[in-house]
């Protein structure tokens, strides 16, 4: 490169080394505010009040939903899930995303705007500020004052009570996981376990750092969803809109001054619905303009659409200039009420596949039984000759108890001789509730049966009348 | 619309330095990577405190008496238990790891050696400890001869999982076994016997087990066996099923230590096996005594292992 060559000047830096300017949002009242904030009350009741849900349980604590690391099971109500039902958290995984697809194909991005847990706890801090700081030209004048004596005690008493929240956020969520009155007696006298604090500091950090410090930035810069948007969102999806042409006219939009302040006038000299008054941004928690079109930073909360609502039944304007509709409505010369148009293959498709595995999931929820088995043959000797010829093959056997009490089982052989097999001393099989237990078994047959013998069956049968016996099938190994 | 504009500079500064026109822009580190680094710096002063850190000469500096020292308790060669503070090291901390670990398993032991032999097997939840405990202990100490799953190897080591047990196979005679060790011996019968009467011995031997065999050379073996000649029911007994006492081999079932027979195709092959241990005899068949080397109710846990989760316990 020649040394006199001109340093071209830097066009577009990366949004990530700017710095932000923090986003302030003016509080709104409508049917989406409504809405989210009854969203919010019913998510926020249910995750803090349901570890405190009594359950009666014969031999665990009695929570109602309680995932028990530590005895490996998840009481879930009635349901006791244990690690080899990890297939139901598979489907569970995917009915999750399937229903995440759906939702985005036909009306967008509601999880983000109303149920994600980024959402919910961000609009929490910003109700704090609001009450605490006051409205945004009150806490944008706040945040410009020099740090005197108001501006610290009001940030100081806001962000307070942000961790205050974020440290009750990871009490509750430790509380999942153990005998939640226990857990959070034991936490302040300093009796509980290391885990416990850690997951309450890791999540009061994370809580506090999330909702309280990066808000937006979470949605835009981290989290995945918004960038794969594009390819979820089709032409019929419904989506947070800007009517563009009723908006701008042909003349673009303009405030109301002298002579644009009635509708008919405005339209006369060609100028669109949109005041310009900005409110459809400044509600808006992700700071930005909804009139820029559909953008990968719209978490699609609709809080512009109730802003512009308000400000068109006060200029005396039709609703919806903001609205949810699709954008093929949007631009077609006639646009219709906006509707759910679900009869399209992409839509139909995830309906299918939800319907397919909810039924697989609950099925086989529905269907477990109480008992496991599996048998593991010893292979170290596959098979080892007995002093008169016969052939002994070795085999481990595991019970799982699944029910709530303890379990005494019977073991039978299906397919062989019923004296071939030898339980050693074993007087009785008796599994502990929730628990498993290993046997040593020994199968010996003489040398002809042994030839003939491939596979034969483990019967391990419960003394319940009621229960199945379980059925293993397995190999006999001989020279 | 968030975005901070005042930062959006046209051109970019230079440091100044200008060679042959050649000038260099000065990009600053982020903020957040130089604090990083500055707290690196913080870290090595809090490491230097509590760890070994600077090498002097063939010593090192054992960082700060007390700050972070390991107790940890070892047993001596000579069978002392000692308890030992030091500094930190990798060592002493898997010690003391391996003392904790110890406490948790030591009710289980203590449950096992409270306990006679057959209560022991007859508690399934106590027989699970003993399969996996047991394994541990026979991997370490066992497996080098008797094989991982104690198949053991013809011609070396028993086969610990069938039903035959050369020095006894109840449980007494097992820790017995275990305590103080066995020493199998036979002695060479090539000096005693020829060519033709061994051949003889080893027809027998073969049909006493099934083998195929001369018909004529075992009848004759026969005689032999009982005979003072060659004095072998000495040991086997008249009967050729052996004795546990002094470990002598049964002859007549259809297991084999010595002489890989059931690896022989052939009956010439089966025989020469067989004439091989006859000609030179035994004196390898020892097993040391594990009495001084593995705790007491380490080896009653041992010999539960054997006798009910590898063998037949017949």
């Amino acid at each position: 490169m020649e040394a006199t060559s001109p340093v071209s000047p830097v066009k577009k830096p990366s949004p990530l080394l700017n710095r932000q300017i923090p986003i302030v949002t003016r509080s709104v009242k409508g049917k989406f505010r409504t809405f989210k904030t009854a969203v919010m009350v019913i998510a926020y009741s249910v995750y803090f009040l349901l570890p405190w849900m009594q359950w009666e349980r014969s031999n665990a604590a009695s929570q109602a939903l309680l995932f028990d690391l530590e005895s490996r099971r998840f009481f879930i109500f009635n349901l006791v899930v244990y690690p080899q039902d990890i297939f139901w958290l598979a489907m569970l995984l995917f009915i999750a995303a399937a229903l995440l697809f759906f939702t985005t194909g036909l009306i967008g991005r509601a999880w983000c705007g109303y149920f994600c847990f980024q959402t919910l706890w961000t609009d929490l801090f910003i109700m704090i500020e609001r009450m605490v700081q006051g409205e945004r030209p009150a806490r944008l004048r706040l945040i410009k004052q020099p740090w005197n004596a108001e501006k610290i005690l009001k940030m100081g008493v806001s962000h307070s009570l942000m961790i205050l929240i974020s440290f009750w956020t990871g009490v509750t969520f430790a509380a999942y996981f153990t005998y939640a009155p226990d857990f959070v007696y034991h936490l302040f006298t300093g009796q509980a376990a290391e885990a416990g604090y850690i997951t309450v500091v890791v999540l009061t950090i994370t809580t506090y750092v999330a909702a309280g410090l990066s808000r937006e930035h979470i949605c835009t810069l981290a989290c995945p969803y918004a960038r794969f948007q594009g390819v979820m969102y089709e032409e019929d999806t419904l989506a947070v809109a800007y009517d563009v042409r009723r908006g701008e006219g042909t003349a673009g939009r303009i405030a109301p001054g002298k002579g644009l302040r009635i509708r008919e006038e405005r339209q006369a000299q060609g100028h669109g619905d949109c005041i310009d008054c900005g409110f459809c941004v400044q509600v808006c928690p992700t700071g930005i303009d909804i009139r820029d079109g559909l953008q990968y930073q719209c978490i699609s909360c609709g809080l512009c659409i109730d802003a512009c609502n308000n400000v068109m039944d006060s200029v005396g304007s039709p609703r919806g200039l903001i609205r949810y509709d699709s954008e093929q409505n949007i631009a077609s010369p006639v646009p219709h009420r906006p509707r759910l148009e679900w009869r399209r293959p992409k839509v139909l498709g995830y309906a299918a596949s939800l319907v397919v595995a909810s039924t697989i999931l609950f099925y086989n929820i529905g269907t477990r039984s109480d008992t496991e088995a599996n048998v593991q043959q010893v292979r170290q000797p596959l098979f080892v000759m007995l002093s008169d010829g016969s052939v002994r093959n070795r085999y481990q056997i595991n019970i799982i108890n699944k029910t709530e009490h303890e379990q005494r089982y019977y073991l039978k052989v299906q397919g062989i001789p019923a004296n071939a097999l030898d339980m050693g001393n074993i007087p009785e099989i008796r599994v502990r509730a929730g628990k498993t237990l290993s046997l040593n078994a020994k199968v010996d047959l003489s040398s002809e049966q042994a030839k003939a013998t491939k596979h034969f069956s483990f019967i391990v049968i419960p003394t319940i009348a009621e229960a199945e016996p379980v059925v293993v099938k397995t190999n006999f190994h001989s020279h | 619309m968030s975005q901070d504009k005042t930062t959006t500079t046209a051109t970019p500064k230079t440091t100044g330095h200008n060679w042959d026109g050649i000038e260099e822009y000065t990009n600053p580190l982020p903020t957040w990577w130089i604090w990083g680094f500055y707290i690196t710096f913080i870290f090595t002063v809090v490491y230097w405190l509590f760890y070994p850190a600077w090498p002097i000469g063939d010593k090192f500096t054992k960082g700060i008496p007390g700050l972070h020292t390991i107790t940890y308790k070892a047993t001596t060669v000579d069978g002392k238990e000692v308890e030992k503070t030091t500094h930190w090291n990798m060592r002493s901390k898997f010690m003391h790891e391996m003392n904790e670990m110890e406490g948790v398993q030591k009710q289980w032991f203590d449950k096992v050696a409270a306990m006679s032999f057959e209560d022991v097997s007859k508690d399934a939840e106590l027989m699970q400890f003993v399969n996996s405990a047991g394994k541990t202990l026979f991997s370490d100490n066992c497996a080098p001869c008797h094989q991982a799953g104690g198949q053991g190897k013809i011609g070396f080591s028993p086969n610990l999982t069938d039903d035959h047990w050369q020095f006894g196979g109840t449980h007494d005679e097992i820790q017995q076994t275990i305590v103080h060790g066995r020493k199998g011996f036979m002695p060479a019968f090539k000096e005693v016997l020829n060519e033709q009467q061994i051949t003889q011995l080893a027809n027998y031997v073969l049909s006493l087990s099934g083998e195929p065999h001369d018909n004529a050379f075992a009848t004759a073996g026969a005689q032999l066996f009982k005979s003072e000649d060659a004095g072998c029911y000495y040991c086997h007994g008249a009967d050729a099923k052996g004795n546990t006492q002094m470990g002598s081999a049964n002859l007549t079932d259809k297991i084999w230590l010595w002489a890989d027979v059931p690896a022989k195709s052939t009956q010439e092959s089966k025989l020469a096996e067989v004439k091989r241990v006859i000609t030179g005899g035994l004196d390898r068949g020892v097993m040391p005594a594990w009495g001084g080397r593995l705790k007491p109710e380490q080896i009653k846990l041992l010999t539960v292992y054997v006798h009910d989760s590898l063998g037949g316990g017949k």
